[in-house]
């Protein structure tokens, strides 16, 4: 299952996107570590995969919670992208 | 801002009973009972196929709306809550329904009942609600396997059409219909936000557009961004609309054309699609509870 | 000289006139209406009358603001990250950090020591991170703005906002009403919600001090000490009009070319 986590408002597209087919088959999960802003917890899906989750108290204001993890220039990697070795989390913006 | 005079904002409640069928003579009788932000909604299947259903405005007091909503097809025919054998609550209020045996998202339910009610080959799935709008793709078993949802911005929701209703004073159950009866389909208006949305057709109005072409530019912009979120997930066939906006035939249409896939259309009230799903899902857990399979 | 300065915004537009020293000689402003020309126009007329001047003395206008292209008697336009910009350093050359919040839309500046723009961010077109956001919210709870900001300063109280879009903040706030919340407590959490927004849309271009804030939400103290709070600030920087400043920016550009 792609969940995709966050919101769409007048100001544009704000979506995490994780593809549970790649992240449950990760053991270590070291996207909830390596964000800053801690937004992400292990949880199991509808299907029972254990699967990392965006926290539901921050799904609506991930613009703002990932504002610093985004500068207006010169954007470095993301933490949350680069420590998943499965490239299941997207950014949509 | 909501309580116009006229109330132009109130869609009608429904209740339907299947009178061809008797739910005594039934062995398995299983409910599904949908609380949403702005609408509930209660569904009752006898063996596996759709008997009654009920859709009632969403109250304040949260522990009392499933029990309202479930009240009536209890006036109809008889059938009370104890006589369900499994009940499955879904919605934005599921934890709201004491009587409900088991809780389950409304995505999944979702799937389950727009793939019931609009065959295995449904792909694509809208769900525009009260207060969220969702796209879903489903599986030919009508397990989900892709989904967002946006409940962060009025626009697209129910509620963003109760506000315009009140804004241009046409009852909301016209507005799809009277969106057409204009001489030619205007430019959607620009701001997508309600509120500014709201100044910015107030304005047209001003400027001299009538109450349709206003109305014709607002719902085309809520299309376009309602398909953006569908173009997301992905489009692909065949296509199902579902939730309380599904009504309005002025943003469906407007959808179908910018995704250029026409929904499947079924005789059933749309609105009850995640309700209908929670009680297939009864009778399945019903099933394996008691060992039937 | 007589310059004329024109920020046409989206709820309100705001206009005056400075002479070849810089110096304000009249401003006034009203609600930008359905027709931004006509409106300006008479504003404008309004602060000549005043001065004692005509239309025509006006050596020139320069018009700002969302609505600049709906006037068709200014010689210049500016955008609206310019104004900001030279009417702040003008007033104060420590500035490095513009936060502006305006009707429908906000936005922060960067500057480098010479009052040059070096990075910009805006949000727009959602009215969650807007002053329409507190100026509903305040009719909502049916008190003044004036009010507003008095009694934000009041609560000791944190109570948190969930809803994020305006249309459903707006229930919420009914709500908390119905149940019993103070109305101070709810003002400020109004306050504390729009300015988290806002710094954290200030942090995208890493906040430098001075900051300065303009656009009419900055007479809002209430706002002004969330907004502190939230970046860690010990002081913000706000001239004594801050809903001028883009009218007075477009000005002193105009007086320079």
């Amino acid at each position: 299952m792609i969940v995709h986590y966050g919101y769409l408002d007048a100001s544009g597209e704000y979506f995490i996107t994780v593809d549970d087919s790649k992240c449950s088959v990760c053991i270590e999960k070291g996207c909830i570590k390596a964000c800053p802003k801690s937004i992400f917890m292990e949880s199991e899906n509808d299907y029972g995969e254990k699967v990392m989750m965006v926290k539901d108290e921050v799904r609506k204001m991930l613009k703002y919670i990932c504002a610093e993890c985004k500068p207006s220039v010169n954007r470095p990697p993301l933490p949350c992208v680069t420590a998943c070795p499965y490239d299941a989390i997207t950014h949509s913006w | 801002m909501l309580m116009g005079k006229k109330d132009y904002w109130r869609w009608s409640e429904n209740v339907y009973i299947d009178r061809n069928k008797d739910w005594r003579q039934g062995e398995i009788i299983t409910c599904g009972i949908d609380v949403g932000s702005v609408s509930t909604k209660a569904v009752i299947m006898v063996d596996g196929s759709l008997y009654a259903y009920s859709v009632i405005r969403t109250g304040v007091n949260a522990q009392e709306n499933a029990k309202k909503a479930f009240f009536p097809m209890e006036e109809e025919t008889g059938i009370k809550i104890e006589n369900c054998s499994y009940i499955v609550g879904t919605g934005y209020g599921r934890i709201n329904i004491p009587f409900a045996h088991k809780t389950i998202t409304e995505i999944a339910c979702h799937g389950k009942g727009a793939s019931f009610v609009g065959g295995k080959k449904i792909r694509t799935i809208l769900d525009m609600g009260g207060q969220d709008c969702k796209a879903i793709h489903i599986d030919e078993e009508g397990r989900v396997t892709n989904f967002l949802m946006n409940d962060k911005c009025a626009a697209g929701t129910g509620r963003g059409l109760e506000l315009l209703a009140e804004l241009l004073e046409i009852p909301i159950e016209e507005l799809g219909t009277r969106s057409f009866d204009i001489d030619e389909e205007p430019e959607p208006i620009s701001n997508v936000c309600v509120v500014f949305a709201r100044t910015e057709a107030y304005g047209l109005l001003k400027k001299g557009w009538s109450k349709n072409k206003v109305l014709a530019a607002y719902l085309r912009a809520i299309a376009e961004r309602v398909s953006s979120l569908i173009m997301r997930i992905g489009v692909e066939p065949e296509f199902f609309v579902s939730g309380g906006i599904s009504k309005n035939v002025g943003i469906v249409k407007r959808i179908e054309r910018i995704i250029g896939l026409e929904a499947v259309k079924v005789d059933i009230d749309s609105q009850i699609i995640g309700a209908l799903g929670a009680a297939i899902f009864a009778k399945a857990l019903y099933e394996k509870e008691r060992g039937i399979i | 000289m007589y310059f004329a300065g024109l920020d046409v915004g989206a709820r309100y537009t705001k206009t005056l006139i400075i002479d070849g020293d810089a110096r304000v000689l009249s401003k006034k402003m009203s609600t930008s209406g359905f027709d931004n020309n006509i409106i300006s126009k008479n504003l404008l007329n309004n602060l000549c009358m005043e001065l004692g001047i005509t239309l025509e003395e006006i050596n020139k206008i320069g018009v700002t603001g969302c609505g600049k292209k709906n006037i068709d008697f200014a010689n210049y336009e500016f955008s609206e990250t310019m104004v900001a910009a030279k009417s702040v350093f003008f007033f104060n050359k420590n500035v490095r950090t513009i936060i502006e919040v305006g009707a429908e839309e906000s936005r922060v500046v960067k500057l480098n020591s010479d009052g040059r723009i070096i990075d910009s961010v805006i949000n727009e077109k959602c009215a969650a991170g807007t002053g329409t956001f507190v100026e509903l919210m305040a009719r909502t709870l049916e008190i003044t703005l004036k009010d507003f900001s008095e009694l934000s300063m009041k609560s000791e109280k944190k109570i948190p906002m969930n809803a994020h879009c305006i249309v459903f903040a707006e229930s919420e706030v009914v709500s908390l009403i119905h149940s019993g919340v103070d109305k101070k407590d709810i003002v400020r959490a109004v306050n504390d919600a729009i300015a988290s927004r806002i710094a954290s849309m200030a942090r995208r271009v890493k906040v430098e001090a001075e900051v300065a804030l303009i656009g009419g939400l900055a007479k809002n103290s209430g706002f002004v000490f969330s907004l502190k709070n939230n970046l860690e600030l010990d002081n913000i920087v706000i001239p004594d009009d801050p809903e001028y400043m883009g009218a007075f920016g477009a000005a002193l550009l105009t007086r320079e070319l």
